[in-house]
């Protein structure tokens, strides 16, 4: 059983959004545009349309989320849909199931889109390979995240008008981070000049690579950036393996008045969440009039509804085969 | 830092009739020095006869005056033991072996792991030392060989280098990161190569004097294991790495090899391996027992080639003053360690003496090399640079006795025995800290 999607020139024409590598600008910015009008639209009292009724959404979140399974939920239901959120801890996935498994067993249930977060790289990909719904990636392991990236991207173009030329220094764990990886991807796509900053330990084996300018040295990187994108560095990656303490990051990685103070005047904070201050920023730049962190979860819920609004209008629109 | 300031106040100090000794330049002839506030003001023949007026004029009647020696591996007691060495102690000894530099090793109680203890370190030089010292720091706290230091913050307060002091890494991916994460500070990472499990409670080199003398032995592989992974690390992460003391020839082999791939790999040999052999244990004396061992005379041999082919950058004293408590026991269960600053500027003129190796070469591995590698402006007779400069006869016959040595501790290898050649004067930034007057005090 195949489900193809409506036609090649539909502006959307995929059934999963698993990774930002293969989107192209004009994708992107078809999203980008939807979701600017679901911004504006959940700044209303009637936030509630009938998109996707009758739709059934599973949030499969393999491993915890406040924002990600939260924002995915309320978009959903903004749009009209019934959501259900697994959660693994009281799944069968704790009594040994495969992912594959899980991925039969759902599908059986017919939902129509999936959302996956998971532990391990490629395993979103794997299970979309199982299944006869729409799949979303809600982060796989060190891979992708694209909604996170699409969000920023939205978040970005809002507080700057373009993202074309713009310079984006992305600094901090870019070695275990897919937050970093889906916004080089659609960075590059649309046109800016990103970087990566972090100690060698925390960056990927050839990381240009990946397709950004590489520093080691964040007095340097941040120089000139229109945008700072601060990562989150896990505690247990600053005791002494990756780097030797959460200050000594903090005095060299970490974002503070002083270097920031290299970056444009009218650069603006990013950071995906969840902070760890004094770590990896400080907490009056967490703060700082120039922040628009608090933007960039409430684009999570435009840009998620924007998301499924594209691969809604991929759906079918009968039952294939009962 | 907590090098000695410049002696600004001191009267200018004209060395004249000297024989002028600079492996920096490749200097070696008649002339004269004038120091002035802490610096050399000038030097070359023209002052061979002519001092200044009204300046402080040393004759040095054609002796050797050459830089004060930087010695990059030195172990002390402070902090934490105190009754074996202390900063000042060491700093004499010092002053009196010619080192006007010396850089103090981690493996001290604390531990130099922590921007409070390289402080501390400092302070505590400055206050009461008579040569410059720098504090290597630790790579991994606690030298326990599992997390590293604060590499960043510890260069930032003045470590000179860091070092896991008389222990090798035995987790790869540890040292992997601790290159890795050094090079974005342009850390030099000093490592002792010897495999722990091989090594384990090992108390010499294995072989035919081992055998005979029933005393559980190490090979010399134990060292090439670990220099030739390191060598694979610094290839894969391109830090900077630094084999604290070599001891056999097929490590010199590797160093070789990876200096020819242009990998920033350099490495040092102590004085004991140059001039020492495991034959001088003889009936089971514990002053020869040192860390990593004394190996054969065909490793001895090849320790001195490898300073004529410049493949060894430095010679180190190595100098690790141990009680006699922890000496006067069972040769198994004895310390390691040797106290080698007093003795290493006369034993590495044995090899002078013998003619395996110029004079010039062996004082460019306790110099310039040193300094280059360190990142020290020292080391060289130049115009403008620190007065770190030493008068040494090379050819003064004496004999050490182990009580007119001003370590704290006597266990030198060298008791009784007899040298030729002697520092007769060191001068640390423009001040006379030492002065030899041919008279021994006990």
């Amino acid at each position: 059983m195949v489900i193809k999607s409506e036609s090649d020139s539909a502006p959307f024409p995929h059934r999963h959004l698993l990774s930002c590598e293969k989107l192209t600008a004009g994708e992107v910015n078809y999203i980008l545009d939807i979701a600017d009008k679901a911004a504006d639209i959940n700044r209303q009292v009637e936030k509630k349309r009938d998109l996707l009724r009758g739709r059934t959404l599973i949030n499969l979140f393999f491993e915890s989320s406040t924002r990600t399974q939260s924002s995915f939920e309320l978009a959903a239901k903004r749009l009209g849909a019934d959501v259900m959120n697994m959660n693994v801890s009281t799944s069968s996935v704790t009594k040994g199931e495969t992912l594959i498994d899980t991925a039969i067993t759902l599908n059986a249930m017919r939902p129509d889109i999936i959302v996956v977060r998971h532990h391990a790289a490629g395993a979103v990909e794997l299970l979309s390979q199982k299944v006869d719904c729409s799949v979303i990636n809600a982060g796989d392991g060190a891979h992708q995240h694209p909604t996170q990236a699409l969000l920023d991207a939205l978040t970005i173009r809002r507080a700057k008008g373009r993202i074309s030329g713009l310079v984006v220094a992305i600094c901090g764990d870019i070695l275990h981070s897919r937050v970093a990886r889906s916004n080089i991807d659609i960075l590059n796509t649309l046109g800016a000049r990103v970087r990566i900053i972090a100690p060698s330990t925390l960056l990927p084996a050839v990381p240009e690579r990946l397709g950004a300018e590489v520093f080691t040295d964040m007095w340097k990187g941040i120089e000139g950036a229109d945008v700072v994108m601060m990562l989150r560095l896990q505690r247990e990656r600053m005791e002494g393996s990756y780097v030797p303490s959460s200050r000594e990051f903090f005095h060299f990685f970490g974002l503070d008045h002083e270097k920031l103070a290299r970056a444009k005047p009218d650069a603006v904070i990013m950071h995906p969440g969840p902070m760890n201050r004094g770590v990896e920023i400080a907490s009056t730049i967490a703060d700082h009039s120039r922040s628009i962190i608090r933007e960039q979860v409430e684009m999570g819920v435009a840009v998620r509804m924007a998301v499924l609004e594209a691969l809604a209008r991929s759906l079918p629109q009968h039952v294939p085969n009962s | 830092m907590s090098t000695r300031e410049p002696a600004t106040s001191k009267k200018p100090l004209a060395f004249i009739n000297a024989r002028l000794m600079d492996p920096d330049s490749k200097r070696d002839e008649p002339g004269g020095l004038l120091v002035k506030a802490g610096l050399i003001a000038d030097l070359g023949p023209h002052l061979r006869r002519n001092a200044p007026e009204g300046v402080e004029v040393v004759d040095c009647k054609g002796h050797v005056l050459c830089p004060g020696l930087i010695d990059a591996q030195v172990f002390i007691g402070e902090p934490g033991a105190e009754h074996r060495e202390t900063l000042k102690t060491a700093s004499h000894a010092a002053a009196a072996g010619g080192v006007t530099t010396m850089v103090v090793m981690p493996d001290t109680n604390p531990v130099i792991d922590q921007v409070a203890l390289v402080d501390f370190i400092q302070r505590r030089a400055r206050d009461n030392a008579i040569v410059h010292v720098h504090a290597m720091a630790a790579m991994t706290r606690g030298l326990l060989g599992e997390e590293m230091t604060e590499i960043g913050l510890l260069k930032r307060a003045g470590a000179i280098a860091f070092s896991n002091g008389k222990s090798s890494i035995a987790n790869t991916r540890v040292m992997k990161n601790v290159l890795l994460y050094g090079k974005d500070f342009g850390a030099l990472i000093v490592h002792h190569t010897e495999d722990p499990y091989l090594s384990a409670n090992a108390a010499m080199n294995s072989g035919e004097v081992a055998a005979r003398l029933g005393l559980p032995g190490v090979s010399k592989t134990a060292e090439t294991i670990v220099l030739e992974r390191d060598v694979r690390l610094v290839e894969m992460t391109r830090g900077r790495y630094h084999a604290a003391t070599i001891t056999c020839g097929d490590s010199l082999d590797v160093i070789r090899a990876a200096k020819k791939r242009k990998l920033d790999v350099t490495c040092g040999v102590s004085i004991n391996h140059l001039t020492l052999n495991e034959n001088d244990i003889g009936p089971y004396r514990t002053f020869f027992k040192v860390r990593p061992p004394l190996r054969r005379e065909e490793d001895r041999v090849a320790m001195v080639r490898g300073v004529a082919s410049g493949d060894i950058d430095i010679i180190v004293s190595s100098h690790d003053p141990q009680d006699a408590d922890v000496k006067r026991r069972p040769f198994a269960e004895a310390a390691d360690g040797a106290v080698g600053l007093e003795t290493l500027l006369p034993a590495a003129l044995r090899l002078y003496h013998s003619g395996e190796l110029p004079l010039i070469m062996l004082l460019r591995a306790m110099t310039v090399n040193p300094a280059k590698l360190l990142g020290l402006h020292s080391g060289r007779l130049m115009k403008g640079a620190i007065a770190d400069i030493i008068l040494v006869d090379v050819g003064e016959p004496w004999v050490v006795n182990k009580d007119s040595l001003k370590s704290r501790s006597k266990n030198s290898p060298f008791d009784e025995a007899k040298m030729q050649g002697r520092v007769l004067r060191t001068v640390v930034a423009g001040e006379t800290v030492y002065k030899y007057d041919g008279i021994e005090r006990t």
